[in-house]
């Protein structure tokens, strides 16, 4: 039964750093650029709501409506100003600019919160579990997987189902022709990073309730992310779920072995796909 | 009455001085044909009407309003729609996609998805195919219809019959009094000079960006457009130069 337990914690798991990989496998689909501010943007997202929840008598589901939406207008007023200047200058100049405000989110965060560690009060659901016989299952890890299928999913059919979708995947296949149907090239990327930072920020909410966080932590749920990306296929969100999945999988049967090589054995399975699967386990375009 | 007025139209492309002080009036109803030898400037032309290009002098007006400094994208909505040069479908979308994005911004009008794919009608079978698998005369079809359903005042046609079968070419020809017909003004660039020729009410030719020679072509002699095109001499008798 230990078996059939750590597969479904590594399940959970997966569904987090998928959840996590959502929004840096949108933008790379669409932009073909890479967010390095991804994590801190997520931790960023939890302390957000820690203060909202601590200054206020506001309800956590009402904080969270708050807090998602405002991600998504930051991800849309930062695409507008700031990426879609460096994105003309180049990919090495949005790498750096990218690099540039994870080092400023993550000492503004310290500045503001010191580096003691917080964690999301989501009341019963942090540490509430129901047995299915032997195994337990948290609520919290069902709910954070449940969240990252649909994401994906979200985010999957809307380049396909939508208009808007359609004129993303239009503008990321030619900005100069799409310009001659009417499409903005620079309000629809923006469109694509607000989806992104929106969701970025559950997953750092849903990682801020699951664990304890402090403002260092954004560059290893980065590598996490970027790790489910490769390992499921560039730019594919269905790929992406997948290598969530393997790479959850992986630390939760290392920790079942040997605790000290959790991490050590995630990172190896990625160097193992880029050195003998470089395209990634479903590759395909995500837009 | 005019419907786009470009008047002493100068553009740049890097050091090139590729369109020189270019002027061009369409009415409503008319097909206007521009043509000219390869590199004569011609794209460029119409990159800067559709807004692609910014002119470094001169100005362009559609319907009086001045549309010069107007980004591509708002353009749509001002009437004016480029079919690009080399077709340019949008690769990772279906051919049923590509003509939506047509839809995107578009005018009210008699276009859409449904009347274009009545006009062609094998699109309607290949809806859900990817535009890369299309051949270069249906590619072009679809460029036009994605052209057309944002119901534009004015169409600019960039190299109409560029790599396609000369029974292709008429195909897409026969199309143009249709599209007059809805209400729709045609501004077509060609190198195929007969091809121009009989479908245009004006015709400009251009050498080296500028406009050698224009009128209605059954005003023009094919010597004299022969002269202009190939740079023999100029409309005034002068010798340009030729070897370009």
């Amino acid at each position: 039964m230990d078996f059939v337990n750590t597969l479904v914690q590594g399940v959970m798991l997966g569904g987090l750093y998928a959840l996590f990989a959502a929004g840096l496998s949108l933008m790379f689909g669409v932009m073909r650029m890479v967010n390095l501010a991804h994590g801190d943007l997520a931790v960023a997202a939890a302390y957000l709501v820690v203060v909202l929840l601590g200054s206020s008598f506001l309800p956590l589901w009402l904080v969270i409506l708050i807090a998602l939406p405002l991600f998504a207008l930051i991800g849309y007023a930062t695409q507008r100003g700031l990426f879609s200047r460096s994105l003309k200058a180049g990919p090495l100049s949005t790498l750096l600019v990218t690099f540039g405000l994870s080092i400023i989110v993550q000492n503004g965060l310290l500045q503001a919160f010191s580096a003691d560690t917080r964690t999301i009060d989501f009341g019963a659901l942090n540490t509430g579990a129901f047995r299915l016989g032997p195994i337990s299952v948290s609520y919290l890890g069902l709910l954070t997987l449940a969240l990252a299928v649909a994401v994906i999913a979200g985010v999957q059919l809307f380049p396909s189902r939508t208009r808007t979708g359609r004129m993303m995947r239009a503008v990321s296949d030619d900005a100069d022709t799409a310009s001659l149907v009417g499409a903005n090239s620079r309000h629809l990327y923006a469109i694509a990073t607000a989806i992104a930072f929106g969701t970025v920020a559950l997953a750092g909410i849903m990682s801020g309730a699951r664990s304890s966080f402090d403002p260092s932590m954004g560059p290893a749920q980065l590598i996490f992310a970027f790790e489910a990306v490769v390992i499921g296929g560039l730019g594919s969100l269905g790929g992406t779920l997948a290598g969530g999945a393997v790479l959850g999988l992986t630390q939760a049967f290392a920790a079942q072995i040997d605790p000290s090589s959790t991490l050590l054995a995630g990172h190896l399975v990625f160097l193992a796909v880029l050195a003998f699967r470089p395209q990634g386990l479903i590759p395909q375009r995500a837009v | 009455m005019t419907l786009l007025e470009v008047q002493g139209l100068d553009v740049h492309h890097g050091q090139l001085h590729a369109v020189r002080d270019f002027s061009l009036a369409v009415d409503a109803g008319q097909t206007v044909a521009v043509i000219g030898a390869n590199g004569a400037g011609k794209s460029t032309l119409m990159r800067a009407i559709a807004g692609s290009h910014s002119p470094t002098r001169g100005s362009i007006t559609i319907n009086g309003a001045d549309v010069t400094r107007m980004p591509a994208h708002q353009r749509m909505r001002a009437g004016i729609c480029l079919v690009p040069e080399g077709r340019r479908l949008f690769k990772s979308l279906t051919v049923e996609e590509n003509l939506d994005t047509g839809a995107y911004r578009a005018a009210a009008g008699p276009w859409n998805v449904d009347a274009v794919m009545e006009l062609f009608p094998w699109m309607r079978e290949r809806a859900n195919q990817n535009s890369a698998s299309l051949s270069g005369g249906q590619q072009q079809a679809v460029a036009i219809g994605r052209a057309l359903i944002g119901n534009p005042k004015i169409l600019l046609i960039d190299e109409l019959s560029l790599g396609l079968a000369p029974a292709v070419v008429k195909q897409m020809y026969a199309l143009l009094p249709d599209i007059v017909a809805s209400g729709t003004a045609v501004l077509v660039v060609e190198q195929d000079v007969s091809q121009a020729l009989a479908a245009a009410d004006t015709v400009h030719c251009l050498l080296e960006g500028r406009d050698v020679l224009s009128g209605k072509p059954a005003d023009l002699s094919r010597a004299r457009i022969e002269q202009a095109y190939f740079g023999l001499t100029s409309a005034s008798g002068q010798t340009v130069g030729k070897g370009h």
